[in-house]
């Protein structure tokens, strides 16, 4: 009889279980974005949480909003990842294509340290004793946790401890703008060259004592711009991109040589 | 009812047998999610959640199902069972109707399904409530009371795990160390030190 009743008690329970669940599902459902299914048909499935997102489907959900990328998962195949890319480039791609700019062109030749710093090398414990090493409170640290965030790797050291983009890798994830202190990288579309390489709302004058590249706020861009396309605010000089056609004017007025063309790769663009 | 009693089922499962620092359960979650402090918090709400809720069902399911026909030996298999559906349904159910609410621990739902921190508090709680010297009243809400707690205690060491790992985030480790082997030595310290509030007597 022992038996029997084991029996009937595991399968009453699984059918009853099983029959709410159908019916809840039908009564709860929600409507999602097709693509969630079939990313989610990709994945491991093994919910691991390795990526830091809460399991699979909370992954497939942080990629279709972009917050994380397909290369955090440790588990899913190449295959499934060229996949997953595919199903997610269609749209990335009819987006204007965007790159990560430093706004900052005060490396460690041009701008001298105003005290000795012996600490962690990392720019967010560095930002936290005095605002860093640098005379210039806005600028680049140089400690590269923007290198270090990159998960495309297309942030390198560049000699003057200023990272440089390269533009072929960049996928404009916005990791560095988010992970950098001082808050010098901004995404801006492809196809401007032109940028202000200067984040210091600093007045001319102490600009110019800390950084002989810093934007003095002269305006003289403001005057030359026949687009309407720059403007100085809180002795900044700052590029609406919007606007920007890259012809390149202000590049050559700017008398202390902030306002710089980005340089273009050799290679033709296709 | 005795208030003393539950004070001791609270100190007993937050400290001293915390169910991840002392008995080791839910260790995927605990190295997974506990990176930032924020989903940290949200997964340990949601454990806190179900452990309480499962403890109740479960102990209805062994009181009125597994006791009177004498088949206490299957309570793994309905365990799983109850809870596995039972979360699958808040979560269901949660989506619809409180968005707010599911982005607060409701994407976590998923990964506590067969967490075994929860299988753990309902089993304890079937071998430690329905020995002799418990009513029925003061049987069911010890178990409620013991999954609550344990949700707690889950929540804690979350918390305190996921600031720490914050913290090493800056600091210059070792390649080899990185990420989640620290992870497990600072654990295993956690652990040691929790083992202090053995000393605790009542």
């Amino acid at each position: 009889m022992n038996i029997i009743a084991a029996i009937l008690t595991v399968t009453g329970l699984g059918i009853i279980f099983g029959i709410g669940l159908a019916a809840a599902s039908k009564k709860f459902c929600v409507v999602s974005d097709p693509r969630l299914e079939k990313i989610y048909a990709r994945l491991p499935g093994a919910n691991c949480g390795a990526c830091g997102m809460p399991g699979c489907m909370g992954f497939a959900e942080g990629l279709i909003q972009g917050t994380c990328t397909v290369d955090k998962c440790a588990v899913s195949q190449e295959e499934s990842r060229k996949e997953i890319a595919s199903i997610l480039g269609k749209e990335a791609k009819a987006k204007l294509k965007k790159l990560a700019v430093l706004l900052c062109h005060g490396g460690c030749k041009r701008v001298k340290n105003k005290m000795f710093y012996s600490g962690i090398k990392d720019c967010i414990a560095a930002n936290a004793v005095l605002g860093g090493p640098k005379a210039c409170a806005y600028g680049c640290i140089g400690y590269g946790n923007c290198v270090a965030v990159c998960p495309f790797g297309a942030i390198t050291m560049g000699e003057d401890c200023l990272p440089q983009v390269d533009e072929k890798k960049c996928t404009a994830c916005g990791k560095c703008v988010a992970i950098c202190p001082k808050k010098l990288f901004i995404l801006t579309p492809a196809t401007s060259i032109v940028t202000v390489a200067c984040s210091s709302h600093d007045t001319g004058k102490d600009t110019k004592a800390a950084c002989p590249v810093g934007c003095i706020a002269c305006k003289i861009c403001e005057k030359t711009c026949k687009f309407d396309a720059i403007h100085v605010t809180n002795n900044l000089s700052v590029i609406d991109y919007a606007k920007c056609t890259s012809c390149g004017a202000c590049v050559k007025v700017c008398p202390a040589k902030t306002i710089r063309m980005r340089q273009l790769p050799p290679k033709k663009k296709s | 009812m005795d208030v003393s009693k539950f004070m001791v089922v609270m100190i007993s499962m937050v400290f001293i047998n915390n169910f991840i620092l002392s008995k080791f359960l839910g260790l995927c979650a605990f190295i997974g999610v506990s990176k930032e402090t924020k989903p940290a918090i949200s997964m340990g709400l949601a454990v806190t959640f179900v452990t309480t809720l499962s403890s109740m069902i479960t102990w209805l399911i062994y009181k009125f199902l597994l006791i009177p026909f004498n088949i206490t030996y299957l309570r793994t298999i309905s365990f799983i069972l109850v809870i596995a559906s039972f979360v699958q349904f808040v979560e269901m159910v949660v989506r619809k109707t409180s968005p707010g609410l599911y982005r607060l621990f409701g994407i976590y739902l998923p990964l506590i399904t067969v967490n075994c921190a929860v299988l753990g508090v309902a089993v304890l709680n079937s071998e430690t409530f329905f020995q002799e010297g418990y009513t029925v009243q003061e049987s069911f809400w010890f178990s409620a009371a013991q999954g609550f707690f344990a949700g707690i205690g889950f929540l804690l060491a979350m918390i305190l795990m996921s600031g720490i790992r914050e913290r090493l985030e800056l600091t210059d480790v070792p390649k080899p160390f990185k990420d989640v082997p620290l992870a497990f030595i600072i654990a295993s310290l956690m652990s040691l030190a929790f083992m202090g509030f053995n000393g605790f007597r009542f």
